[in-house]
């Protein structure tokens, strides 16, 4: 069986100009890995809107994604405040960001349920005070070089 | 039409254009990140009046074919650089986007 390849970011939260970083390297790499474009699409994008969420919402945090040949995992990872109401967060436009984040383009609501609507699982734990994980799920169709 | 012949026949302000050679197969307009990376689709021109360097990081990850600021909007310091170095076209236009828009559909 092939091994699960691992990668790990630290995603810096008081950098708006580098945010997406991670999620720019993973895209490499899967196009690297021969996944096909709608996949590498998906993944990316998901991963790219929990990084925001934790620039903008929770100080940074960190980014841990496993690429099976079979399915992509992404665990997303911050010691921020939380999130009191999940399924509000999950509303399509519901935003806490402020203004000067809306500045930016930023803010929309519209991550958390993107991220939801580009994967095929997709988990949020939180504990108020203490911080947030999402992990998120894309099983790919087989066809990659791993 | 490639994003140079697009450049060339609507005489777009070029900020950076390191993939000239690109098609353009669509559009989207609008400069809410969320909305572009949930509804821009690849080959897309993207049409925005957001100047930031998280534009750079959109493009890359809708793998839209470029990015064309409307209304006389520059790119903000540094982001046609990036832009350069991320091998993103970044144009510019005068026009709104309402009429840019218009005008690119009649192209395609
Ligand atoms: N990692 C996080 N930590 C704390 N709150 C979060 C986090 N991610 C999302 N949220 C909360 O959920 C809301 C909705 O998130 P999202 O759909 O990504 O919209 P947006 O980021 O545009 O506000 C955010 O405004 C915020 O209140
Ligand atoms: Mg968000």
């Amino acid at each position: 069986m092939a091994e699960t390849l691992r990668f790990h970011y630290e995603v810096d939260g008081n950098n708006f100009t580098s945010a997406g970083a991670a999620s720019v390297e993973v895209k490499r790499k899967l196009r690297q890995l021969g996944f096909d474009a709608e996949t590498i699409r998906r993944v990316s994008i998901a991963m790219y809107e929990g990084e925001i969420n934790m620039v903008v919402h929770a100080r940074g945090g960190s980014a841990d994604v496993y690429v099976d040949k079979d399915c992509i995992t992404i665990i997303l990872a911050d010691r921020g405040p939380g999130i009191p109401d999940i399924s509000l967060a999950m509303q399509e436009g519901y935003s806490t960001a402020p203004d000067n984040i809306r500045a930016l383009g930023f803010g929309a609501g519209m991550g958390l349920p993107n991220m939801k609507r580009y994967t095929d699982e997709m988990k949020i734990e939180t504990v108020l005070g203490k911080g947030t994980t999402v992990t998120i799920k894309v099983y790919t169709n087989g066809a990659n070089k791993l | 039409m490639t994003v140079l012949g697009l450049k060339e026949t609507l005489n777009l302000t070029v900020f950076a254009l390191p993939q000239g050679e690109r098609q353009v197969r669509g559009g989207y307009a609008g400069d809410l990140l969320s909305w572009v990376m949930g509804k821009a689709e690849a080959d897309d021109a993207w049409l925005t009046i957001m100047s930031n360097p998280n534009i750079v990081a959109v493009a890359t990850l809708t793998e839209v074919s470029c990015i064309i600021l409307c209304e006389g909007v520059s790119p903000d310091a540094g982001v046609a650089a990036l832009a350069a170095g991320k091998e993103i076209n970044l144009l510019g236009s005068d026009s709104s986007v309402f009429a840019l828009a218009a005008q690119i559909t009649n192209l395609l």
